[in-house]
Formats: C-alpha cells, sequence, structure tokens
C-alpha cells in the first residue's frame, strides 16, 4: 500500500509528512549521495493566478480519483481477502446483472461531467487573448533561446552558463546546476507578458513551471502565451521537445523584477545594443583575443567540436588540423559567420556572437588549438558581414 | 465447408483487408490537403491567397494593437524586419504595414514569405488584400526593399482579443541562390562525407 | 520448444534451423514470434538500462548526449514494435486456431513470411547504431524537422519501420480471416473467447493505423532525400502537419498494445476465480468502443503545438470519454473476483498486478485528459511514468500472465511456481520503484529525453535508476524460469487450472499436439 499511500501525498503539502513516504524518504536518505536531496511530491509552486488554478483542478481531480480508487481497490482488495480458495470461498456463478452494469456505465459519466465543468472554466481562462503589456519574441536555436523585446527592438541571446566542467563531473556542481543563462530574460511583476515563440530550426518548446507556461516554437511559425507573474524571483525551466544533441542544456530563466528595476535593466540594455563594443581603430593582439576566444568557445562550441577540438568525427568535424582552422582564414570565417551548407549541424552564428567574440573564437581556434598563428581583427568582422 | 470453398472465401477476405490498408496508406496522404484544407476553413493558415472582405464598417470604438513581426533563418545572412513594430488600428479600417528586407550579401535569391498570427485563432479575421506573401519575390544581390500588406481587420474578431500579431518568415527557395561564397566550406564537408 | 516438436507427428517437416525457417504450422510460428519478441525485450531493456545509469546522477557519465537520444529513440521503437506487439503477435498464433477449433491460421504461408520479415528488421533497427553518425537521435515519435537532421541511421530506421508495418499488417489480416472464416461449427461470434474478440478488434486497428504511420515516415523519407516539402514551412508544409498524421497512427497504437493484454487477464481472472467472465458481451462492446474512440482523440498528445480552442475542448471531452468503456472493463474484472473462488497461481498474480497498476495508469490518463493540466505535464515524466504504467504494467504484465497460463500448454510442462511468485513479486516492487516515483519528477518539472538534469530531481532518478536495474535484473530471472520450465520442468497434468473453460484447455491434450483440430469439433448443442 505504499504506493497508495503516496498517491495522496501527491495531492498537497499538506500531506507531505505520511508515514509512508517519511519511512521511505528515511531508508532512501541512507544512501550518502542523496542525503540533501529534496524529494519534492507535487508541484513547483508557481506566481501566477492561473498557475494556481491549474494545480487547484490538478488537486481536484486526485481527490476525485482517491475516492474511485477506495472503491475499486476496495472491492479487488476485499474479494482476494474473502473470495479466495484457501479460505474455502464457494464460487458463485452469476455472470451479468444489467443493473449494476448500467449503474457503473452512469456514475462514471456523472463524475467525468462534474469533471469536465472546472477543466473547461479552467482551459477557457488559459486562453486569454486580451491585451498584453509587453511582448517578447523568443526564438528557439539548437541549442539556445534568442530573445526579442519587440517595443524596444532589444534583442541577446541566451545561452547555458554552466560550465562544462561541472557537466563532465569535474568541478562540483552549483545549486542552479544546468538552469542558469549568461542573459536571463527580465519582465516586471504584475504586468501581462506576452510571449511569442518561434525556431529557427528544429521545433523547441518554452516552458517555464513556476510561471504554468509551455508552448512549442515551431520553425515558420508563430505562437503566443502569456503570462502575469504576481511576486518577483527567479523562474527557472527548460526546452521540453526533444530538439537534438544538446536538448537538455537550452535552460530558459526569467527574472521578475519591480517595475523600477525593469526599467533600470531595460535601459543598460538600450545603451549596450547602441555602442560597439570594441575599438574598430585598435589592433588586438594575439594574447587578448585567444583569452576571450577560449570563453567563447567553451560557451559555444565546446559541446559538438569538443575540448581542444578533437571533435566527434563525422557529425563534428574536428578543429584540431580540421581543413576549416588550418585552412583559409576567409573559409574558416564564413563557415563561422554563416554556418555550412553541407552539414546543417553547423548553425551560423553571424546572428549570434559579436564581431569581436568572432575574432577572438578564431584567434583561440588558430593560435590555441591549432597553431597557424595568424588572426583577424574584429573590424575584420564587420567587414566582411557588410558585404 | 469444403477446404477449396474456405480457401476462395480466404483468399476474397485476404483481397478485402489489402484494399483497406490501401486506403488506410492513401489516407495518410490525403491528410496533407485535409489539414491544409482544414486550417483555411477554420482560418488558421491561410497562407497565399487574398481574402474577400464582407463587413467594412470601421468600428470606432475599439483599438486593437496590432504588432508587425519577421522572421529570418539565422543562417542566411539577410535579413527582413517590419518598419513599423506597433500600430493601433480600429477593426474595418483599412492598414498599410511595411517590411524591409535588406540583403548585404552578393547573392540573389527567389524567397516566399509565409504568414502566421499571435493568437492563432486572429487568422481568420485579419483579412489580407495585397500582401508579398501572395507571390515568391526574387531578392537581388545588395538589394534593399520595401514590402507592404494591405489588410483589414474584421469587426467579428472576439472581444476579448486585444493584441494581434502578423508575423512573417521569410525562406528562401531551395536552389534559386546564385552567386554563393560557399565553395570553401562545401569543399570540406564534401571532403569529409 | 522442443517438447512441441516430440509430439509432431508429421512425416515431411524438416528438422532442426529449417524446420523453423519453412514452417507453416501456427504453433512454431507463434513460438517464433514469443522467442524473437523476448530477445528484442532484453535488447530494448539493456537500451533502457543504459539510459537509467545515465540518470543515475546529475552529470554526464555514462554516454554523451547524442548516444543517450539514440537509446531513448531505439529503446521506444524497439519495445514497441520489436517486443510487445510480436509478443502478442505469437500469443495470437498460438492460442486463435486452438480457442475457436481451427486447424492453423488462414494463410499459413503469408504466416511464415509476416514472421521471417521481423528479424531483419530488427537488425535494420539495431544495425543503424553502426551507422555513420549513429541511430536517429529523435525520439519514438521521430518528429519533423528533427528527422531532416539525421544521417544515415535515420534512413535504416525508416525502412525498418516499413517492414515492421508490413509485418504487422500481413499478421493482423491472417488473423481477422482466421477468425472470420475458420471457426468450428457452433463457435458463434458472441461465443468466442474475449482473448479472441480483442485480437480481432485489434488486427482491424492494426490494418487501419499501421498504413498511416508508413505512410508518415515515407513522406520523412522523401522529404529528406527527394526534395518534398510535406513537413517545411519553407516548401508551402507544416512541421505540426507530421505530428498530426503520426498520431493518427499513434494513439490507435497505444490501444493495439493495450487490448490483446485485456483479452489475455479475460482469460486469466476467469480461469483463476473459477466463476465465468463478468459481463461478456458488455466486454465486448466495451472494446469496440475504446477502438473507435482511440481514432478520435490523436491530438490529445500535441495541445503544445498550439490549436484552436475549440479543438482542445473537443480533444479533452473524446478523452475524457474514453475512461467510461475502460472503467466498465476494470469493474468487470473485478465482479468476475467477486464472490468467486481464487487461487493465485503466477498468472492470477500478474493479472491482479496488471488490473492493480493498469488502474493507477488509468487514473494519470484522467489526470492528463484535463487539457491545462496536461500542458503543464507535456513531456515530462509524468508522461514517461503514465504510459510505463499502461504498457509495462498494462501490456508487459498481462503478457508474463499469458506466459505462464499456456506455458502448460505449450510445452506440457509445469515452470516453477515457487520462482514464479518470486518473479512476480520482484517485478511488481521494482516496477513501482522505478516508474511510481517518475510521476514525482514530472510533476516538479523534469523534461523527459534529457542526459543530464538539474540538482533538485537527483533524488527520485536514482530510486528511479536503482529500481529499473532490478526490474531488468528480474526479467532475467524470468529466462531463467522459462529455460528451467523447459529443460526440467514436471510434466504438467491434463488441465493444470481447474477453471479453465476455453477449447484448448477441455477439447485438446496437453501438451496440445502438433496438429491440432484438423477435423473442427462440433460445438453445436
Amino acid at each position: 500500500m505504499m504506493v497508495f499511500t503516496s498517491i495522496q501525498s501527491t495531492l498537497g503539502g499538506s500531506m507531505k509528512s505520511s508515514v509512508g513516504v517519511r519511512a521511505f524518504g528515511i531508508i532512501m536518505a541512507l544512501l550518502p549521495a542523496v542525503a540533501m536531496a529534496e524529494w519534492n511530491l507535487s508541484f513547483t509552486p508557481v506566481v501566477t493566478i492561473l498557475g494556481e488554478e491549474i494545480q487547484a483542478v490538478h488537486n481536484l481531480v486526485m481527490w476525485i480519483i482517491v475516492g474511485i480508487s477506495i472503491v475499486v481497490f476496495g472491492a479487488m482488495f476485499w474479494s482476494i481477502l474473502k473470495h479466495r480458495k484457501s479460505v474455502g470461498h464457494k464460487a458463485a456463478n452469476f455472470h451479468e446483472n444489467t443493473t449494476i452494469e448500467i449503474i457503473w456505465t452512469v456514475i462514471p459519466v456523472v463524475i467525468l461531467i462534474a469533471m469536465a465543468f472546472p477543466a473547461t472554466r479552467l482551459l477557457l481562462a488559459t486562453r486569454d487573448s486580451t491585451a498584453s503589456d509587453m511582448t517578447i519574441k523568443a526564438t528557439g536555436y539548437q541549442w539556445r533561446w534568442g530573445y526579442e523585446y519587440i517595443d524596444e527592438g532589444v534583442k541577446f541571446y541566451s545561452t547555458l552558463a554552466t560550465p562544462r566542467n561541472q557537466i563532465d563531473g569535474v568541478a562540483e556542481k552549483g545549486d542552479t546546476y544546468l538552469l542558469e543563462v549568461d542573459n536571463p530574460v527580465v519582465v516586471p511583476v504584475g504586468k501581462k507578458v506576452r510571449i511569442l515563440t518561434t525556431a529557427n530550426d528544429v521545433i523547441h518548446s518554452w516552458s517555464v513551471p513556476g510561471l504554468a507556461v509551455k508552448q512549442d516554437a515551431i520553425p515558420g511559425f508563430i505562437r503566443d502565451i502569456a503570462f502575469k507573474a504576481e511576486k518577483v524571483g527567479t523562474f527557472r525551466g527548460q526546452c521540453t521537445e526533444l530538439c537534438g544533441k544538446e536538448h537538455g542544456f537550452m535552460p530558459i530563466v526569467v527574472e521578475v523584477v519591480s517595475e523600477e528595476d525593469y526599467e533600470v535593466w531595460m535601459q543598460a540594455k538600450l545603451a549596450e545594443s547602441g555602442a560597439p563594443s570594441f575599438d574598430p581603430n585598435k589592433n588586438f593582439s594575439v594574447a587578448e583575443l585567444v583569452a576571450t576566444g577560449e570563453q567563447v568557445y567553451n560557451a559555444n562550441c565546446v559541446a559538438c567540436h569538443q575540448e581542444g577540438g578533437l571533435g566527434m568525427p563525422p557529425t563534428f568535424p574536428a578543429i584540431k588540423g580540421g581543413k576549416i582552422a588550418t585552412g583559409s582564414m576567409d573559409g574558416h570565417l564564413d563557415i563561422i559567420l554563416n554556418g555550412s551548407s553541407k552539414n546543417p549541424m553547423m548553425a551560423a552564428w553571424g546572428p549570434i556572437l559579436s564581431d569581436y567574440d568572432i575574432a577572438a573564437v578564431i584567434a583561440y581556434q588558430r593560435n590555441e588549438i591549432n597553431s597557424n598563428g595568424d588572426i583577424i581583427q574584429p573590424r575584420e568582422i564587420s567587414a566582411a558581414r557588410a558585404n | 465447408m469444403k477446404t477449396s470453398e474456405l480457401n476462395s472465401q480466404n483468399n476474397y477476405m485476404l483481397r478485402k483487408l489489402i484494399v483497406v490498408a490501401l486506403i488506410m496508406f492513401a489516407f495518410g496522404y490525403a491528410l496533407v490537403p485535409l489539414y491544409k484544407k482544414i486550417c483555411e476553413v477554420t482560418g488558421v493558415y491561410d497562407l497565399i491567397k487574398p481574402d474577400e472582405i464582407v463587413n467594412t464598417q470601421v468600428d470606432e470604438s475599439r483599438t486593437v494593437v496590432m504588432e508587425f513581426d519577421a522572421n529570418t533563418r539565422s543562417d542566411i545572412g539577410w535579413q527582413l524586419a517590419p518598419v513599423d513594430i506597433r500600430m493601433d488600428v480600429h477593426p474595418g479600417e483599412l492598414v498599410h504595414a511595411t517590411f524591409r528586407l535588406t540583403n548585404p550579401t552578393t547573392s540573389s535569391f527567389d524567397a516566399q514569405a509565409i504568414p502566421s498570427y499571435g493568437p492563432q485563432h486572429a487568422a481568420q479575421y485579419v483579412k489580407k488584400l495585397e500582401c508579398f506573401c501572395f507571390t515568391q519575390q526574387t531578392i537581388n544581390a545588395g538589394e534593399t526593399r520595401e514590402f507592404s500588406v494591405v489588410f483589414v481587420i474584421d469587426p467579428s474578431l472576439p472581444s476579448d482579443v486585444g493584441t494581434v500579431t502578423l508575423s512573417y518568415t521569410m525562406f528562401e527557395i531551395e536552389g534559386t541562390k546564385t552567386l554563393g561564397n560557399q565553395a570553401v566550406t562545401d569543399e570540406f564537408y564534401e571532403a569529409k562525407s | 520448444m522442443e517438447a512441441v516438436h516430440d509430439h509432431s507427428h508429421d512425416h515431411h517437416v524438416p528438422t532442426g534451423i529449417m524446420r523453423y525457417v519453412t514452417t507453416t504450422n501456427h504453433k512454431d510460428i507463434g513460438s517464433l514470434y514469443l522467442w524473437f519478441s523476448f530477445m528484442m525485450f532484453l535488447v530494448g531493456g539493456v537500451m533502457a538500462l543504459v539510459i537509467r545509469a545515465e540518470l543515475f546522477q546529475p552529470g554526464l557519465q555514462v554516454v554523451q548526449p547524442e548516444f543517450f537520444n539514440q537509446m531513448t529513440t531505439l529503446h521506444g521503437l524497439v519495445m514497441v514494435f520489436g517486443a510487445i506487439m510480436p509478443a502478442f503477435v505469437g500469443f495470437a498464433n498460438w492460442q486463435i486456431p486452438m480457442m475457436i477449433g481451427a486447424p492453423d491460421m488462414a494463410f499459413p504461408r503469408m504466416n511464415n513470411w509476416s514472421f521471417w520479415l521481423l528479424p531483419p528488421a530488427g537488425m535494420l533497427l539495431l544495425g543503424s547504431l553502426l551507422a555513420p553518425g549513429g541511430a536517429g537521435g529523435v525520439g519514438w515519435t521521430m518528429y519533423a524537422p528533427l528527422t531532416i537532421q539525421q544521417g544515415m541511421g535515420m534512413d535504416m530506421m525508416i525502412f525498418a519501420i516499413h517492414i515492421l508495418g508490413m509485418s504487422s499488417i500481413m499478421g493482423s489480416i491472417n488473423i481477422i480471416t482466421t477468425i472470420l472464416n475458420m471457426r468450428a461449427p457452433g463457435m458463434t461470434m458472441m461465443k468466442m473467447p474475449l482473448f479472441v474478440w480483442t485480437w480481432l478488434i485489434t488486427a482491424y486497428l492494426l490494418v487501419a493505423s499501421m498504413p498511416v504511420l508508413a505512410g508518415a515516415v515515407t513522406m520523412t523519407l522523401t522529404d529528406r532525400h527527394f526534395g518534398t516539402h510535406f513537413f517545411n514551412a519553407a516548401g508551402g508544409g507544416d512541421p505540426v502537419l507530421y505530428q498530426h498524421i503520426f498520431w493518427f497512427f499513434g494513439h490507435p497504437e497505444v490501444y493495439i498494445i493495450a487490448i490483446p493484454a485485456f483479452g489475455v487477464i479475460s482469460e486469466v481472472i476467469p480461469t483463476f476465480s473459477r466463476k465465468p467472465l463478468f459481463g461478456y458481451p458488455s466486454m465486448v462492446y466495451a472494446t469496440g468502443s475504446i477502438a473507435i474512440l482511440s481514432f478520435l482523440v490523436w491530438a490529445h498528445h500535441m495541445y503544445t503545438v498550439g490549436m484552436p480552442v475549440e479543438a482542445q475542448l473537443y480533444y479533452m471531452f473524446a478523452t475524457m470519454l474514453i475512461a467510461i468503456p475502460t472503467g466498465v472493463k476494470v469493474f468487470n474484472w473485478v465482479a468476475t473476483m467477486w464472490k468467486g473462488s481464487m487461487s493465485f497461481e503466477t498468472p492470477m498474480l500478474f493479472a491482479q498486478g496488471f488490473l492493480f497498476l493498469f488502474t493507477i495508469g488509468g487514473f494519470t490518463g484522467l489526470v492528463l485528459a484535463v487539457t491545462p493540466i496536461d500542458i503543464q505535464l507535456h513531456d515530462t515524466y509524468y508522461v514517461v511514468a503514465h504510459f510505463h504504467y499502461v504498457m509495462v504494467a498494462g501490456a508487459l504484465f498481462a503478457a508474463f500472465a499469458g506466459v505462464y497460463y499456456w506455458l502448460p500448454k505449450w510445452i506440457g510442462k509445469m515452470y516453477d511456481e515457487k520462482l514464479g511468485k518470486i518473479h512476480f513479486w520482484l517485478s511488481l516492487t521494482f516496477f513501482n520503484i522505478t516508474f511510481f516515483v517518475q510521476h514525482f519528477l514530472g510533476l516538479a518539472g523534469m523534461p523527459r529525453r534529457i542526459p543530464d538534469y538539474a540538482l533538485q530531481f537527483a533524488d527520485w532518478n536514482m530510486v528511479s535508476s536503482i529500481g529499473a536495474f532490478g526490474f531488468g535484473l528480474s526479467q532475467v530471472f524470468f529466462l531463467y524460469i522459462l529455460l528451467k520450465a523447459i529443460r526440467s520442468g514436471e510434466k504438467a497434468p491434463e488441465k493444470p487450472w481447474d477453471g479453465a473453460t476455453t477449447l484448448e484447455w477441455t477439447h485438446l491434450p496437453t501438451p496440445a499436439p502438433y496438429h491440432s483440430f484438423e477435423t473442427p469439433p462440433d460445438l453445436r448443442n
């Protein structure tokens, strides 16, 4: 009956300490590695009214299920205990009873109709398309999210910030392991935020459990979903539609902040997007570029091309000794800017990385991974983009 | 029952069931046009057909926020963007919106825009009279071009819809690109594969 | 199964391997199906253990993400198309002729072909792992446009599905024809054992839905190689269309797996309750309505792609409706047990396990039927837990019940009852340790098909992985029980189950002779 106790435990926090689960938890806690774990039994807390309503309907359905289970499993276990040969029970010979068959068809119909009302009301409530206060477009890329604040024109990419060595188990994992990004989405509290989703390559799905939103991002089409966070806080989610190799590594982080903080953040973003991030007249040294390049490589390239540029041929060719990174600078720049027309796994990084980052990563690949000794200056990247 | 009689009955059944299987295979394919038809009827998916306007009574009492948006694949080097990002429009009113395509590359190509709407069900109420998405467009190297779309919001748009986004995703038509500079990378992957 | 061979009194049967290559005997072919499916079950199980080993702890330890995706994909395809479906076709081959008083299947030669298509298909499926770039890492649902990006392994998988589909369709045509045309005199439709009924309905589902899957993967293939744009927005297609076509097949597929399981359970429970099945006609009608409804609810797998609210409402109501005939079935089984004289040999234990756990799977199905809740739980471990309750505790437990139930009839020897019971309790315990906790992971928001996860999911994942390894080992134990029964099992009595009432127990000796019912029994009285 442990199973059954646990079903009830999913009904809500108040039942979390039921005996079966606690005993189970104690046994498992003896395993040292999981002793500090959380043993969540139900939904993550939500900060949208709609999310609370969804959880309430879920809990209602769970109570209906508990009721049905008591009847069905009660009858089942009663007959298992009482109507057995070993206690000398003689078999009856009935095999039909129209009345009871009608009753147990009608009762479920009534229960389902009773369930359909809150379910329908909830469904209609989730399809709210009244005017929103702001619109953000979320574009799924393999494997990161791109965001665009439609009104302000602010655009940025949001990439997994967990260092590779934590994933590989070399370094200790941080608290927000795999749920942290370099540029989170920032939204004001108490405003209705509309998210438009689309994708650049394959289907992704934009999902944040704490805000009770999940919407597929489909290449070629837009979809929309809205939420209104009632509390400030940081909310973390993940891509929930299998989108290839790094599907598990493209989290979503939404920071809900006060309206004033949002304004400050937005002004900073606007200022950032206006000015070039490097001095176009300066000639950068190999060492300067390689230092940044290593970071860029580890954030964007290492998942496929691997540490030290060893690659995973044939899909992910090696950088080390590879034809591109030891060949002509133009070819190298072209494939990074525009992607490969032959191998769809190589995305175009032109729109994702800044001119400086591209120059840096090229320098890293040509001077650290390989030893060609040549670099390209950030301003040359700007020039290459223009033609 | 005689064996021969049973055999012929069985074979008749076999033929019937094979036909059922073949029909279901064809049905799988029939779902393609069927799906498009259903999408057209429900207005979710009217891509390249001008709409007819039934009701042109302008409803001054109501304002709908129109948002414009455009997507291009990140790897193609040219960009489509809306000139107007946001407009307040009255249902029934004739609206002109402009999108700008910049092609800084040295290639020319044909492109097709696919419209899509948020919320989805707004699609059937955005009646497009003119749209660059009705035909394929030829884009020359280095060209910057403005495209227009003329539409009317049907006044029967459900009253709870406050914001409508019209978004275009523009695709290059495969095989129409000329003067690419992909030679180096193509050679690389040919050698690999 | 050598025992059958001993009793063969046919003079022109080749011996050794060639006997099985050329056989047209429904019993031989049934055994081939069952052994093939058990092998694929073990292969798919190893893949599941690779997945669970990687998920034992956060971080990447065992495999790389790419290979992980290939494992989830192949695990699904191998289990669905290689293990569960052929297992029940194996049951059909062995049992249907014996249960309706027919000498063999209607098309014995086609029966041979439909089995021998399976090994090459299985090889193609597993061989895709060796293709450059590996198998497709796309999930068993094979959603476009991710499939377009895959290597040659994807094409091999598509061809494997074509062949498997062809085999299923041929098998189904054979089953339908056998049931409709070959019944003994007096075996009217409403006298057929429920197992036969469920297979008749399943076979129709297969004939109607497998070709649609063949169409979907063929479109994927032409999109990949021949420049069509069914699922590519750039060419006027729509990736969502693939999902519609796939799930038009995919939802009936769920019932193709579940309905024969209902049939086995409907034989086992009355036998061991020593009481006739309660509500036979309503069982038939309930199964039929489940089959029809299964074609009308497919889009409930894809609420998050965005669809009109009217469509969401329709699919929600239609999905809830399925609870009614499913409920009727569960109530009928419980009523069959009620006031019976039950004994709990291994087949009955697995049937009880089925009843209890399948009902839980039905309950989570009810939770998922509510669209807004489904959207929250879509593509999370909650769904993984839900369908494993239906597929493992449902279909697999029913298959175990069937094997233990009919094994004496097939080989004339008994399995070791004590070991069988241990197998049941191990399977039941480890199954729940593996999958019950996945409900919690899903509620907390853990997405499926990820090779690595955030730290808050670590606890239940470790529990689940421990359970999975226990469950896997229990099935190796099952292999031992089988081999022990075949090699040195006690001789089975003529009628080991005193409550059995179907023809194979009442009209045939144990073990069943190689050729049975060459003159049909006359059941008119």
